[in-house]
């Protein structure tokens, strides 16, 4: 009940910048149609590059729109507003509250995501379904497979910034190691380019990687190229890393707990 | 002018010097700048693993776009590139302190929080213009295309940076939406314009000149016929197209600073 | 000599605003100044006082150029502030009570030698203010402390002292002793009142406290809704607001309300009584008359608040 009303708030939060949200929409909108020209051209010399015929690759820009706020990819969220408590020292309060640090943040995180989805992922998609021909989930079925991989990525993706938030405790400034994670991520998840369009060797490793659940795995099921069994090897592999990251976070944070900086105090 | 910026340069290196209080992040920051500028090369090569060529330009050809527009944006970025910040200095009331200051009121708003990282922008994109220049058939008319061509990309992205900022002095919120102009303008420069529908290319040549910031001098440099057939004497009227925007942008700052509302009664 | 003239000064902004029943947000233009006309002397200290959003902010705003007003004139030192913001700024130093134009990061020293080379202040006259102004605000000490672990009244100090660097002929504070305890509020008001005796700066603040003013304005300007309801000395403002102290008195027993020239018994709790008598009279005569009928544990004096005189003021018919 508690962690609902968090998200619920945060997701109001969210909601009140409408300007904001409006020129989101249209760059993310713009960027996904310089793109999508871009690789109208590349499949067009090359028609299964990837193993993507011209519709996939179209559809894979603008759910890359979609996902880039819902995800996080560039960072932000509820980790930016806990670097912020670390480094004025309010964070004791947090560690005072009689809830664990984590589950709070997670469910505000979870509340800007649906936000987030709802408004930047699904507005640029739309914009993206009238200029361009895009693939759309087979049947039913795969929307709801769609529909629950990506809140799956959201907690990857929250714990991963949660991760670089934490160090501001040893480090004072996060903007650093969050600066890095953003590389990381702008690559990993298939943002620049397709996963799948990387030479053999690098794209193995990239699909075994956290930020491939970002948008790659997702888009895949979207794409209908994760069917039946193999949906749940996907399901299995985006639960696995945010199993494995939400425990580091929690022992981060346990050792965080122990030395606890109050900035001036 | 020169007052100008000796006043930028000793601002900035304050700013500099501050960020020096947390040495790991600013190295890691300075690594994950330059890192992240360099992914959208990265992302161009790989795409050129699947394909010869992109809307008939060879890779050392879309290479030399891509340094090209590179520059033109890492040098507005590097000086002015803070001004997208406007409406949070507005909101934090730092405007209404530096409007007290006796230092032009542009020249401290870009100077704001200046960081060194913002060379890695410009270094990437020296590296590749470097690499891409030695493919070049060059000759003294060429040559000085070229440096024309830096010129006038950095002042027209420039211009952008400040033109669209000063939308923020009427709604401090939808800053973002800037940045479908002006890296959205960078990132459709990376690509030969021939990806694109003719009545975009007529877009950014007669609405919002960003052709001019490499395309047109680099059909020149390159030797290439227009492949639109728009007259040749485009080519060499990126510094006329600067010269407009600057105006547009001078005048545009100058109404915003005069319509200022400030915070608060 | 005149520093500061203001005619007939209006600023107005447009504001959207949800009307009651209707559901559409409405543009509308409010006048947050309007009608100011003053002026102001070289030398003077000035206290510019009013409720919250009565515009005193918005005043100062357009007296030092950051706000353009829609109509009427300002002279600030012979020139227009909004056309002329730059030059103006190096003749005047601002401190607006509640931000800081120090750098967060860095020692205090950094801030101020920046302040020297961009307002090229003369590198020996420099020096010898900031030798001077460390001395008198008691910074010497935290010259190498970076802004961020000085304490509100240290920052405060660190605050007026870059805003006097350049020697500025005016000084204007917005609420600058807002948040500031006791102490570092009448050294403040020290320094201030020194710093107008010994250089002859032109002061104009504007703030919440009272004493701030008692302490050093020999004239107040009073705004209220955007407009200018009271020009003149602290004293005569208390006699046209009819304003009172308050004696709080703690007694040893309960006993009847007290009766005793020069007050009036406002209210009584159990030992306590409170005793109002005239602003500009001494609480000394009282205290003495008290202290001789009576078994008084404690006393303490409350000051009027701003909003009460200035609500006075308007309930009164105007006098002469």
């Amino acid at each position: 009940m508690l962690h609902t009303a968090v998200a619920s708030r945060s997701f109001r939060r969210y909601s009140t910048y409408v300007g904001a949200t409006l020129a989101g929409i249209f760059t993310n909108s713009v960027f996904g149609a310089i793109m999508c020209f871009v690789y109208i051209e590349v499949w067009a010399a090359n028609p299964d590059a990837g193993g993507y015929d011209v519709t996939d690759a179209v559809t894979y820009v603008w759910l890359g729109q979609a996902m880039i706020m819902t995800v996080a990819v560039w960072g932000g969220g509820s980790p930016d507003d806990l670097a912020a408590r670390i480094k004025s020292g309010d964070v004791v309060i947090d560690f005072y509250r009689p809830v664990g640090i984590l589950g709070w943040y997670l469910a505000a995180d979870l509340g800007r995501a649906a936000y987030h989805l709802l408004t930047r992922g699904l507005a640029p998609t739309l914009v993206g379904g009238l200029l361009f021909d895009l693939r759309y989930p087979a049947d039913a079925l795969t929307w709801l497979l769609f529909a629950i991989a990506v809140p799956l990525a959201v907690v990857v993706s929250f714990a991963l910034r949660m991760l670089a938030s934490l160090t501001a405790f040893w480090l004072l400034d996060d903007v650093g190691p969050r600066t890095l994670l953003g590389f990381a991520a702008l690559f990993f998840s298939g943002l620049t380019v397709p996963l799948v369009l990387l030479p053999s060797l690098l794209r193995d490793v990239a699909l075994a990687l956290p930020w491939a659940t970002f948008l790659q795995v997702p888009a895949d099921i979207w794409l209908g190229k994760t069917t039946g069994l193999e949906v749940l090897g996907a399901y299995a592999f985006i639960v696995a890393w945010a199993v494995v990251l939400l425990g580091a976070c929690a022992l981060v944070l346990q050792r965080a707990e122990r030395r606890v900086v109050v900035q001036g105090g | 002018m020169v007052d100008a910026a000796v006043a930028y340069y000793r601002i900035g290196s304050l700013w500099v010097r501050a960020s020096m209080a947390y040495p790991a992040s600013f190295w890691m920051m300075a690594v994950g700048s330059f890192l992240m500028t360099g992914l959208d090369f990265v992302g161009i090569w790989i795409l050129f693993g699947n394909v010869d060529d992109l809307g008939g330009f060879s890779l050392t050809e879309i290479g030399f776009l891509y340094g090209a527009t590179g520059l033109g944006i890492a040098f507005a970025d590097l000086f002015v590139g803070r001004v997208e910040r406007l409406g949070q200095m507005i909101r934090f009331g730092r405007l209404d302190t530096m409007m007290t200051k006796p230092v032009p009121l542009l020249v401290q708003v870009c100077a704001d929080e200046f960081a060194l990282r913002r060379f890695a922008r410009v270094f990437q994109a020296t590296i590749v213009f470097t690499w891409a220049a030695t493919y070049v058939d060059w000759t003294l008319p060429r040559a000085l295309v070229a440096v024309e061509m830096v010129v006038s990309g950095s002042l027209i992205f420039f211009s952008l940076f400040i033109s669209l900022a000063c939308i923020q002095f009427w709604t401090a919120d939808s800053s973002e939406a800037a940045n479908a102009f002006t890296y959205g303008g960078n990132t459709v420069t990376q690509f030969p314009l021939t990806v694109f529908p003719s009545e975009i290319v007529k877009a950014l040549t007669f609405v919002v000149p960003i052709a001019f910031v490499n395309w047109y001098p680099a059909l020149f440099i390159l030797g290439r016929e227009d492949p639109f057939g728009l007259p040749s004497a485009l080519q060499l009227a990126s510094p006329v197209a600067a010269a407009v925007m600057l105006a547009v942008s001078a005048l545009v700052w100058r109404t915003g600073v005069r319509h200022y509302r400030s915070t608060g009664s | 000599m005149t520093l500061i003239q203001v005619t007939d000064l209006r600023r107005t902004f447009e504001v959207r605003r949800k009307e009651e029943g209707s559901r559409r947000r409405h543009r509308v233009e409010v006048e947050a100044v309007r009608d100011l006309t003053f002026e102001i002397a070289a030398g003077e200290m000035v206290g510019y006082i009013g409720p919250n959003g009565a515009g005193k902010s918005t005043t100062i705003k357009m007296l030092t150029g950051i706000l353009v007003p829609t109509s009427g004139h300002i002279r600030v030192a012979g020139v227009d502030p909004s056309r002329n913001r730059t030059a103006l700024a190096r003749r005047i130093g601002v401190v607006f009570g509640q931000r800081t134009s120090l750098w967060w990061d860095l020692p205090l020293r950094d801030s101020f030698d920046l302040l020297q080379k961009i307002y090229r202040t003369d590198p020996a006259r420099h020096r010898a203010n900031l030798a001077e102004f460390l001395e008198l605000l008691d910074l010497g000490e935290l010259l190498d402390t970076p802004v961020r672990q000085l304490s509100l009244g240290q920052r405060m100090r660190g605050d007026i002292a870059a805003a006097l660097l350049h020697d500025p002929e005016i000084l204007y504070l917005d609420e600058p002793t807002i948040g500031l305890d006791v102490i570092s509020k009448g050294r403040l008001r020290e320094f201030l009142r020194s710093l107008n005796r010994e250089r002859d700066t032109t002061l104009m603040l504007t703030t919440h406290d009272l004493q701030d003013i008692e302490a050093l304005c020999d004239r107040v300007i009073v705004i209220d809704h955007g407009t200018q309801v009271y020009d003149g000395t602290l004293a005569g403002l208390h006699e046209r607001g009819g304003s009172t102290r308050t004696l709080v008195v703690d007694l040893v027993d309960e006993v009847a309300p007290i009766l005793i020239a020069g007050a009036e018994t406002r209210r009584v709790e159990g030992p306590r009584q409170w005793l109002s008598f005239p602003a500009d009279a001494s609480a000394a005569p009282l205290v003495a008359a008290l202290a001789s009928s009576y078994d008084v544990a404690d006393l303490s004096i409350q000051e009027p608040d701003i909003e009460d005189v200035i609500r006075e003021l308007y309930s009164r018919p105007p006098a002469g």
